[in-house]
């Protein structure tokens, strides 16, 4: 039985973040799942994988193709009535947020929880797009956790919120409340989890012509007062403490807070409202925490988002407190913070001295020798690249190509001594960007994508370049799995998990269905013979695609030591 | 007692399996502990850095200057982690390289280790240096260079918990075949520290 199975109500578990989130979601009788990977969420469809993996869980898990299929999935599973969840990181949610603005008109009727993961500083990520806006733009609830204990038990709580409310929870992430691990006590698990549900038809409900949204916009606003009322009295916003200095913190920055006023020895003068229930804004509960003070910090990651909200609080009741945070110069909008950071911001503001550490004379370290992620030994991605380049230099094009590149490990193909990687927008860009330069440029265009991001969302832009006749060859990079965020399956795998007996999409089938005549295949380990082909493609003129065919080595060792 | 442990390791090396074993003992005592991982693009090759917070600490990260502990499992990595700590930290420094391909390609020479090993020992309150790699191959598994550091870890006696904890630990989360290894990889570890 999977752990986060574990039927032992009170048992404390060392539990990622991300793994909190699923028992928490387990807890709640959630019955459908959905998501595609991406970090820092990935370990929550991991986990919802391997536990579906086991029929009994009564659980239905699927990897979805992209994070808009996925969250269509759990939109509609919930209109039939059961509770679901789907998780994204947070520029999934720019995929799904065509479904997420409308979803949040028609509105739920299981539990529905949308988790995503945002990643202040990009450790993995292309930028740093603070998601509560996501939250404001669709008019949906927000909770913040700050620990993996609060993770389990907000997810549990946000399906009853849910279900109160009749919209979508967003459960709000970042990598450091994502991948950090903490005790957390299990709760018990639900007498029975709903295995089906039923729809019922409600056309003036479910379907949004002009006449059905108009009504669903009001009933979106009237929640949203409801949902302010709820955040109001939430058990997850605390104020502690008392004084005339107040700081409102939410997230790790929450956690960064509570340690410097314990470290500061200031919890006497300093009044803190941890906010927890983040979006809308508990309006009573801000005015409360205002009374008496003369100023206030507000420490949150990224945008200011809350103060903001307490700024426009201040002025529409008339309270005339200095508030400080990112427009005072306090706290930057950049990055992920760190304690000492808050610490000196918190002294700053409440005039207390703080004693930096004795550190030894660093200045003799020279230049250290930089360790940037780099492709695997024996990454098929490798070969395929050298290869193309070889090629390329013989045919004498190689000073004269764009490399328009994409989401996966190959993007690290950008650091030399490969160097080709040229230009990068975000899941699927490489064939609409390949379009664009063949139209700008008489440069050689080769593009390079891997199967998984093919599948999210490379296949219309493919249709849309044959169809308009553009120039320039695709490299689907196939090795068999999504392998940068922990080889999880798509439609196209020929290698297969044990047991996983889903029905194949063969990739050349689908490039073929797009309708593309040049149609190519390599195995990247035989050079000569793709070195042949690959001479070949990269003479063609129209659009052309190239399949680089043989699995990641990290992937193929996994599986294939379990065969 | 608040303590702020870092570890610090190249991508493949165990790093999280230590910070992991540790936080699963801190709990098994039934303490606060608090054990941040860094996933995905970083484990490839990169450097992977995990922390674990001791005493009530609740958030996951060290400033400059404020590691109580560090661990590293090579030592460019345990220089470059050198921010993170002041004079009062303990080092405890495998000592054998892993030379990044940045190195190889000629982009950057590698730092001279017994200098640096020498540095730290003039100044930082308590400087281990081992080479855990060999006493994890004479342990029996070469894969327990980060058991082998958490035994030098365990004898400095600054953790909160016991030898005994951690034994009973690393018997509990290790799999079978390798626990004995293992246990031994402790116990070179430990007196490695002597």
């Amino acid at each position: 039985m999977h752990p986060l199975l574990t039927d032992d109500p009170g048992k404390k578990m060392l539990l990622l973040g991300n793994e909190a989130i699923v028992r928490g979601a387990v807890e709640a009788g959630m019955s459908v799942a959905a998501a595609y990977p991406g970090t820092p969420s990935s370990e929550i469809g991991n986990n919802l994988f391997q536990i579906t993996q086991d029929r009994e869980s009564g659980i239905y898990f699927e990897f979805s193709t992209n994070e808009k299929v996925a969250m269509e999935v759990a939109a509609a599973a919930s209109a039939a009535g059961l509770r679901t969840l789907t998780c994204m990181k947070h520029v999934g949610m720019n995929v799904a947020s065509d479904v997420l603005m409308t979803l949040a008109y028609l509105g739920i009727r299981g539990g529905m929880v949308i988790v995503c993961a945002d990643d202040p500083s990009m450790h993995s990520s292309q930028n740093e797009q603070d998601n509560r806006y996501y939250a404001k733009l669709a008019g949906l609830p927000v909770l913040e956790p700050v620990s993996a204990q609060e993770a389990k038990d907000m997810t549990r709580a946000a399906f009853d919120i849910s279900e109160e409310l009749g919209v979508p929870v967003i459960l709000r992430t970042t990598t450091r409340t994502a991948h950090v691990r903490g005790p957390v006590e299990l709760g018990d698990l639900p007498a029975e989890r709903k295995q089906k549900g039923r729809f019922e038809k409600t056309p003036m409900r479910w379907v949004p012509v002009p006449a059905v949204a108009r009504i669903r916009h009001k009933a979106l606003l009237e929640i949203q007062e409801k949902a302010a009322g709820v955040a109001e009295k939430s058990e997850f916003n605390t104020i502690t403490g008392s004084g005339a200095i107040g700081i409102l913190a939410s997230g790790v920055a929450a956690c960064y807070v509570k340690d410097s006023i314990s470290e500061l020895g200031c919890e006497e003068n300093v009044k803190f409202l941890r906010l927890g229930f983040t979006y809308p804004v508990p309006e009573a509960l801000f005015l409360s925490f205002l009374d008496g003070l003369e100023k206030v910090l507000v420490v949150e990651e990224l945008e200011p988002f809350q103060e903001e909200a307490l700024r426009v609080v201040a002025q529409k009741n008339g309270i005339n407190v200095e508030i400080l945070g990112k427009a005072s110069g306090h706290l930057p909008r950049l990055y992920e913070f760190d304690p000492a950071q808050v610490r000196s911001a918190i002294a700053s503001a409440a005039g207390i001295d703080v004693s930096s550490p004795d550190m030894p004379d660093l200045s003799g370290i020279p230049q250290l020798p930089m360790r940037p992620p780099t492709l695997c030994k024996g990454c098929p991605h490798r070969e395929t690249y050298n290869e193309i380049k070889e090629v390329l230099t013989e045919l004498g094009m190689v000073e004269n190509t764009v490399y328009p590149t994409d989401i996966g490990c190959y993007t690290l193909g950008m650091l030399p001594p490969i160097g080709m990687a040229d230009y990068l927008l975000c899941m699927g860009s490489s064939v609409g960007t390949s379009a664009g330069f063949s139209i700008a440029t008489d440069q050689k265009i080769v593009s390079f994508i891997g199967d998984s991001t093919f599948f999210h969302s490379g296949i219309s832009s493919l249709c849309s370049a044959v169809h308009n006749e553009h120039n320039f060859c695709l490299v689907i990079l196939d090795n068999s799995t999504t392998a940068m965020t922990g080889h999880q399956p798509n439609p196209g795998i020929s290698l297969r998990p044990p047991g996983y007996d889903k029905p194949r999409i063969a990739i050349e089938d689908v490039v073929r269905g797009c309708g593309v005549k040049n149609f190519y295949r390599i195995n990247p380990y035989k050079k000569s013979e793709a070195m042949g082909v690959l001479k070949d493609a990269l003479a063609q003129d129209g659009v052309t695609v190239v399949v680089a065919e043989a699995p990641c080595v990290l992937y193929y060792k996994r599986v294939g030591g379990k065969k | 007692m608040r303590q702020r442990i870092l570890f610090t390791g190249v991508g493949g090396q165990g790093t999280l399996l230590a910070s992991r074993l540790l936080g699963e003992a801190v709990m098994a005592e039934g303490l606060d502990v608090c054990v941040s991982e860094v996933h995905g693009m970083a484990q490839r090759g990169g450097v992977v850095e995990s922390t674990v917070m001791l005493g009530g600490i609740s958030g996951p990260i060290i400033s400059e200057g404020e590691a109580d502990v560090l661990v590293s499992f090579e030592p460019l990595e345990t220089i470059r982690a050198l921010p993170k700590c002041s004079r009062k930290s303990i080092i405890i420094t495998n000592t054998v390289p892993i030379e990044p391909f940045t190195v190889k390609l000629g982009q950057a020479e590698y730092p001279d280790v017994d200098q640096w090993v020498g540095f730290m020992k003039d100044n930082y309150a308590n400087v281990k240096a081992l080479d855990a790699d060999s006493l994890a191959k004479e342990a029996g598994t070469a894969k327990a260079v980060n058991v082998v550091l958490i035994g030098t870890l365990a004898a400095t006696g600054v953790l909160p918990v016991s030898a005994d904890v951690l034994r009973e630990t690393i018997r509990r989360t290790v799999k079978p075949k390798f626990v004995d290894a293992n246990l031994k990889a402790f116990e070179l570890g430990m007196k490695a520290a002597a």
